[in-house]
């Protein structure tokens, strides 16, 4: 390959929104329930039926935003992009085309290239499509319209990127936004946050952009990473070999690794959108945006910069604390109890995090409650168990949400201190092995280790180091 | 009637609309579009500049509903709508993909 290409990728991201019910309707939004057991007749486009705004969904937009330094349309409404298909029993989608509730904003990215603004092209307001089921017995496509109706948003970025880095950088900031924010659980490998890819090639230094092809099917980090390094290679071969890249739309099968060109849903790509007359405009006067703004809660970057200033905690720290809502949540409030928070972070970062890894979990899955946590920590503070112990009594209180001070008692954990009891337990062993007790007279210092080591496992790890060592070298120095 | 409708206009709306139409149909329909046009045309006749577009036929906005789950499962009623039904769901042809 003699020229030099650059990748031009922007993204188009659609998060379903954390509202009980449906968009247009007072259907619930639960995941998992039978077929078609939450519908009615306006998520099944039955004639006659009228779409009513929950105003939760304008809400969440706003919040989103404005996090996303947005502007706003204060007089937004919405269209209709018809189409006929199964999976849109109106043959219509609810939209917005012409007047987007958010437009012209910008996140921050940081990447190991340094930190870059992502512009942000428009936020929009829309309603999700039903589940189509192929029945191969019957030849047949079953419709399922629980999901019909359920309200997304989709942020439509500038195109702006040019790596998978990139790209990956930029939907952790937009996930982790949303998910403080409350607005959305974006889980990927759930479908409540999907990502299509719009990405074209073209030469280091050309003005224009290339044509571009968009990517869809992309369900995790790693599939969009593979997907964007595929779909350029696929390109520039292309390009290389003296042909054209086609303007479409492909599906990625990410177990093959390779992607193919979609039929259309349509015969021809030709939405009409016109505006929807069922909906009255929204209208979002200045009072209503600065009771949005002053709601926001504290983001991650401002957490980020909080728990290095506030906790004294290294960057590192405070990066995978806040790299989860429900992590930091889980060490504030364990923070609050007991106190000690570099202390908490590092069961937080080591032991929760093995344990994490173990199970193959993520964050958010963590059900430790913060009491525990506290006790736990105020137990190893005040040496009521050592440290050894307490590893143990974690993974149990992290596993199996036990209470740390019962469990330590039935389990009969404390720390022994009673001088008397170890010192004839060390007498013992000091007995056994004589051969450590000559070594440490002739200066060999690491006999004394071994003692201590022995002591130890003799005491179950109960006993208290620091007293076992003094213990231990007063004894030696008697012989 | 100064606009007319091509026959390749008046297919590839056929298509849009999914409207299978017969000759005699799609004749009729051209001459109907044609008379609707004709009428935009009319209003553009009108000086608008200040005008704001008008995208609701009512003066009213911010209809909403609150947040609350309001409709229980219903599904045997909805079900009455669908021509066919199978497993709980819409039976319909085979889509593509
Ligand atoms: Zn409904």
């Amino acid at each position: 390959m003699s020229k030099q290409y650059e990748t031009v990728i922007g993204l188009e991201v659609h998060v379903e929104l954390a509202t009980k019910t449906k968009i247009f309707c007072g259907c619930s939004t639960e995941f998992g329930g039978a077929p078609n057991t939450h519908t009615c007749p306006v998520c099944t486009g039955m004639p006659g039926s009228l779409p009513v705004l929950n105003r939760q969904v304008v809400e969440y937009a706003l919040a989103v935003g404005l996090a996303a330094n947005c502007e706003i349309h204060q007089y937004c409404k919405f269209d209709r992009k018809n189409y006929f298909y199964p999976d849109n029993p109106q043959n219509y989608q609810i939209s917005q085309l012409y007047l987007p509730i958010c437009h012209d904003g910008w996140v921050e990215i940081e990447t190991a290239a340094g930190n870059k603004r992502i512009g942000i092209h428009e936020i929009h307001m829309e309603e999700d499509a039903g589940k189509l089921i192929h029945d191969e017995w019957e030849d047949c496509s079953l419709v399922d319209y629980n999901r019909s109706g359920v309200p997304l948003i989709e942020i439509v970025s500038e195109p702006d990127m040019r790596s998978a880095d990139e790209v990956i950088a930029y939907l952790e900031k937009l996930r982790m936004m949303i998910q403080y924010l409350g607005a959305s659980d974006c889980k990927l490998q759930e479908g409540s946050m999907r990502a299509d890819v719009n990405l074209s090639v073209r030469e280091v230094g050309a003005k224009e952009f290339g044509t571009r092809t968009e990517m869809k099917n992309l369900n995790s980090f790693k599939a969009i990473a593979r997907a964007i390094e595929g779909e350029k290679n696929r390109q520039i071969e292309l390009l290389e070999d003296g042909k054209k890249v086609v303007q479409e739309t492909r599906r990625w099968d990410d177990n093959k690794e390779s992607s193919h060109a979609m039929r259309s849903k349509e015969d021809a790509k030709d939405y009409r959108y016109f505006p929807d007359p069922d909906l009255p405009p929204v209208v979002i006067d200045d009072a209503w945006i600065a009771r949005v703004r002053e709601r926001q809660p504290e983001l991650q970057t401002e957490k980020l910069a909080r728990y290095q200033k506030e906790y004294g905690l290294p960057r590192y720290d405070a990066h995978i604390l806040t790299s989860s809502k429900h992590l930091a949540d889980l060490f504030e409030e364990t923070v609050k109890l007991c106190g000690q928070p570099k202390e908490v972070s590092n069961w937080l970062m080591t032991d929760a995090m093995r344990l994490l890894k173990e199970k193959g979990q993520e964050p958010e899955q963590i059900s430790m409650d913060p009491r525990h946590l506290a006790d736990l920590v105020k137990m190893v503070g005040e040496n009521v168990i050592n440290r050894t112990i307490a590893r143990d009594v974690f993974e149990a209180v992290f596993t199996e949400n036990v209470n740390p001070k019962e469990y330590v008692e039935s389990k009969g954990l404390t720390v022994v201190r009673d001088e008397g009891a170890l010192q004839s337990v060390i007498e013992e062993i000091l007995e056994k092995n004589p051969q450590s007790v000559a070594d440490y007279k002739a200066g060999k210092q690491k006999a004394m280790g071994f003692v201590v080591g022995q002591t130890m496992r003799a005491m179950k790890g109960k006993a208290d180091p620091a007293v076992v060592n003094q213990l231990v070298k007063e004894l030696l120095e008697q012989r | 009637m100064t606009n007319r409708i091509s026959d390749e206009t008046i297919e590839y709306v056929g298509i849009l609309a999914k409207l299978e139409l017969s000759g005699e149909e799609k004749e009729a329909a051209k001459q109907d579009m044609g008379k609707m046009l004709d009428y935009i045309d009319q209003l553009n006749e009108l000086d608008t500049e200040d005008v704001e577009p008008m995208s609701h036929v009512f003066p009213i906005h911010n209809v909403f509903r609150e947040d609350v789950v309001t409709n229980q499962d219903d599904r045997e009623n909805i079900l009455k709508n669908a021509p066919e039904q199978k497993d709980g769901a819409f039976k319909v042809p085979r889509t593509v993909e």
